[in-house]
């Protein structure tokens, strides 16, 4: 499986400012912030009029005479008042948000990193923190530690801290397995340096959107809590400015304005913000129309070329590209052109190199193209039905009995949240139409035509509990189990040990003849195709370079390239020679 | 494991150094890696279960520049050895002498001086190399690690980046921008950077293509012939083993059932495992193949309910 790739282009470094930069979303709101940031630090340089100096003549005095927005019920000045409320409601969340990351991101990366007890004991903490309601919190500490904004805003930071150690540690658990840190371990760095050069570069980005996640969020508790009435009363900000405007809500409407705007701008910039850093920081970018609407919208009708020799009456591709469309909406093509044939009874190799298309050849025969993939033209013709274009429908109906499927990877194909029995029974029931007894009846007599020793035990088995061996028998059985004529495997034996793969050779070379299937076989391995293969064809970047019977191809072959992959096979290099001991000095 | 456990009772005692003949038997002596008895336990799952049994006495030697080949299935245990001799994974029993010393449960202290002479290449090389790092950093990583400036470190860089055949403005790229191959040469680049005298290369090559599993493989023959570095090369494919090793040891659930020299192994083997794994493999060659099938079903019944 290989999806497009566009390697070895353009620099990568300023990648991310430059996506940064050129995200509207993310400069937009960056720009509202930085205006809001810049006139709230610099209020005394913007009014020279005081928060506080209230004058009662002034009570709701219009704007005017250097008062830019008016003034309050009590005579001050609104403009004022916004500019250096802001200083308090924006400082109260950033130290909220400070007081979050210094207790959560380390506790986190130590939890994470280390394990064991004490990531017990803090994710305990952390569960019991985050058990607590919020607001309740907040009113017993204001009752027991005074009205001060900023007392109340490093509870709330310890409240919030949860949300970046559950962040910090479940990424660096996830990392701790990872084979560059291991590399780094052998490379002898401490572990206070594994931490900050790869698990930090890696946490960074999911840090950086949370905290304009939980800055906004702070902004929005703690206007709640002023507005409330509970915040401190003599300090200026936006929370408090809205209550003392609500009150007066009949009289100047107006007043309620200047803050809810204040606030409602700040939020959405912060969660605007957030959200456009997460396309510019985890790459994401737009996505493609993709999706079952889209894939329908873009189905191309079966186009045939002339003259390409007769069509075999199992499988026949004709001229078959497939296309990626690519986030920026660009479409390339992975397959162009390709043409195959399988007859009934016989088994066709496709080989190639990894991102040579072969699997998405296959694919496009059951009609399974992975998101964002499409037939962009050709024709296949399955048992005489049209697979290119045909409704979901059609290609239900030709699932199962026309053609059937086995994966590469046993394990990933199978739902661990049911058993062998209900994976094999399912597809019995609905297709066949089999009653639950007869179709477990078939599901047993199945498992022993892969050569399962104990059918009953693994048909109540879950798929863990089975080896990656058996679990490729249970798939086969079931790719079987409706009596295909065309079989498609991609790779069956490739995720097998050797001795298990030639188990499973064996078996599907006694269930192709006893049932005369036809065989599509995608793999990488020369020796599988000489096997079980009747013919080979050769894939190379998208196109097919040699099609002949496999002891032709594989003997003697015509094209460049099938036999640079032939001359990589090991099977005859020479072994090494013996150790000898080397001469002193010509190291 | 139970698709392959019908078939051939294997012997429980084997030679202790896990070599054939007396006379190609390795000195301790000359050994640069010398492993004996080692045993590797691991917890079992679920609560007061009984430890598991990973390695359950292995022994083997490497020379300086030699490359002993270790082949073995999932579940073996061939990719513990490699990681208890790294000290990623702890050690319950016997010795591993590194160049006269014991370094089994080395202190880290010990294991950071260490490191500048036992290095590794891992499998899988799109997990090996930290995606968020330039392929520069990465490179200079166990440098700095041994204390080099950063000046030095980065000319060091460029001479490693030269000796795997990538281009020097390598360094100012990200991981993904290479294909596997190529990120395997960065891996190995990186295992090279402090001249080690032995790199375990755990499975180097198997995520690979053909062709790209062969150029990785000269590769690491060219160098080997060049810095005289030894390899313990762990890999589950014998034709990949014979091709890179001097030395060929197979491993059989936690226990080393043969080793000796690769062309006997690989062609003459003594033990039932190694002939059941060396049949498995199939060729390239339809009338070879048909040939072996038929040895491999006469010998293991394989195919018979």
């Amino acid at each position: 499986m290989s999806a497009p790739v566009a390697a070895s282009t353009a620099p990568r470094r300023s990648g991310t400012a430059r996506r940064f930069l050129t995200n509207p979303q993310a400069m937009l709101s960056l720009l509202v912030l930085m205006v809001i940031a810049g006139l709230v630090v610099f209020a005394p340089l913007i009014t020279q009029h005081s928060p506080t100096t209230a004058e009662l003549r002034n009570a709701f005095g219009p704007p005017g005479g250097g008062h830019l927005l008016g003034f309050d019920s009590a005579g001050r000045d609104v403009w004022a008042r916004l500019l250096y409320g802001g200083r308090n409601t924006l400082g109260g969340a950033a130290l909220a948000v400070a007081v979050a990351l210094v207790i959560g991101v380390p506790s986190g990366l130590a939890a994470g990193y280390h394990g064991g007890w004490f990531d017990s004991l803090a994710s305990w903490w952390v569960n019991m923190i985050m058990a607590l309601p919020a607001m309740v919190v907040l009113l017993a500490s204001r009752a027991v530690l005074g009205p001060t904004v900023w007392v109340l805003m490093v509870v709330l930071g310890v409240l919030v801290a949860p949300s970046f150690f559950r962040l910090v540690r479940g990424t660096v658990a996830g990392m701790r397995g990872e084979l560059y840190v291991d590399a780094a371990r052998v490379f002898g760095l401490r572990d206070s340096r594994i931490i900050a050069r790869h698990v930090l570069a890696v946490v960074r980005a999911p840090i950086i959107i949370q905290v304009a996640l939980v800055a906004g969020m702070a902004i929005g508790l703690q206007a709640g809590l002023e507005f409330l009435g509970i915040g401190s009363g003599s300090l200026p900000t936006w929370g408090a400015m809205l209550n003392e405007a609500f009150t007066n809500i009949h009289r100047e409407p107006l007043l309620m304005l200047w803050p809810g705007l204040a606030l409602g701008v700040t939020s959405a910039a912060l969660v605007l913000l957030a959200s456009a850093l997460r396309d510019v920081l985890e790459d994401r970018g737009t996505a493609p129309a993709t999706g079952r609407r889209a894939r329908r919208a873009a189905a191309v009708p079966p186009t045939e070329r002339d003259g390409v020799g007769e069509r075999a009456d199992l499988l026949s591709v004709r001229d078959l590209a497939v296309a990626y469309t690519l986030a920026d909406g660009t479409s390339t093509e992975v397959v162009h052109g390709v043409d195959l044939d399988v007859r009934r009874g016989e088994v066709l190799g496709l080989v190639g190199q990894s991102g040579s298309g072969k699997t998405q050849t296959a694919f496009s025969v059951l009609g399974l193209l992975p998101e964002g993939g499409r037939v962009s033209r050709g024709s296949v013709l399955l048992d005489g039905t049209e697979v290119v274009g045909a409704a979901e429908r059609t290609l239900r109906g030709l699932r199962g009995d026309t053609v059937a499927y086995v994966p590469q990877e046993p394990m990933s194909n199978l739902d661990p949240a049911f058993t062998v029995g209900d994976h094999l029974t399912e597809p019995l029931r609905t297709k066949l139409g089999l009653s639950r007894a007869q179709a477990r009846e078939r599901a047993l007599d199945l498992l022993q035509q892969v050569e399962i020793p104990d059918p009953a035990r693994v048909m109540a088995s879950y798929p863990h509990q089975i080896s990656g061996g058996m679990a490729q028998r249970v798939l086969i059985a079931g790719a079987v189990s409706c009596d295909p004529d065309l079989l498609i495997a991609d790779e069956p034996t490739t995720a097998l040990d050797v001795t298990v793969q030639a188990e499973v050779l064996a078996l599907l070379r006694r269930l192709q003849a006893e049932r005369g299937m036809g065989v599509l076989l995608v793999t990488h391995n020369l020796g599988v195709v000489a096997d079980l293969c009747d013919r080979v064809a050769v894939m190379r970047e998208g196109g097919i370079v040699e099609v002949g019977a496999t002891a032709d191809l594989l003997t003697s072959p015509r094209d460049p390239y099938t036999r640079e992959l032939l001359d990589a096979v090991l099977d005859d290099a020479p072994a090494r020679a013996p150790w000898r001991p080397r001469e002193v000095g010509t190291r | 494991m139970t698709g392959t456990s019908q078939g051939e009772q294997l012997p429980t005692v084997f030679p202790p150094d896990g070599t054939g003949t007396a006379e190609e038997r390795v000195r301790a002596r000359d050994a640069l890696l010398d492993v004996r008895d080692l045993r590797v336990s691991f917890p079992g799952r679920g609560w007061r279960a009984p430890r598991v049994e990973v390695l359950d006495g292995v022994s083997l030697r490497i020379r300086p520049g030699e490359t002993l080949g270790l082949v073995g299935e999932s579940g073996s245990g061939k990719s513990t050895i490699g990681r208890a001799i790294l000290g990623l994974a702890p050690v319950a029993g016997g010795t591993i002498t590194f160049d006269g010393e014991r370094v089994d449960n080395a202190s880290r202290r010990r294991r950071r001086a260490l490191s500048r002479d036992v290095q590794v290449v891992f499998q899988d090389p799109y997990t090996s190399l930290n995606p968020s790092l330039l392929i520069g950093d990465t490179l200079a990583e166990p440098l700095l690690a041994q204390g080099v400036s950063a000046r030095e470190a980065r000319g060091t860089v460029a001479d490693l980046l030269d000796r795997v055949a990538l281009p020097r403005d390598t360094v100012h790229r990200l991981p993904r921008e290479f294909s596997g191959g190529q990120r395997q040469r960065v891996a190995i680049a990186r295992a090279l950077a402090v001249s080690p005298r032995l790199i375990v290369c755990d499975e180097p090559v198997s995520a690979l293509d053909l062709t790209t599993q062969r150029t990785v493989m000269d590769l690491l023959t060219d160098i080997q012939e060049r810095t005289g570095v030894a390899y313990l090369f762990v890999s589950h494919d014998l034709s990949v083993v014979r091709a890179v090793s001097h030395r060929v040891a197979v491993i059989h659930r936690g226990a080393i059932v043969e080793s000796g020299e690769a062309d006997m192994i690989t062609r003459r083997p003594g033990h039932p495992y190694t002939r059941r794994l060396l049949l498995s493999a199939p060729v390239a060659d339809p009338d070879r193949q048909r040939e072996r099938r038929a040895e491999y079903e006469r010998r293991f019944h394989a195919g018979a309910s």
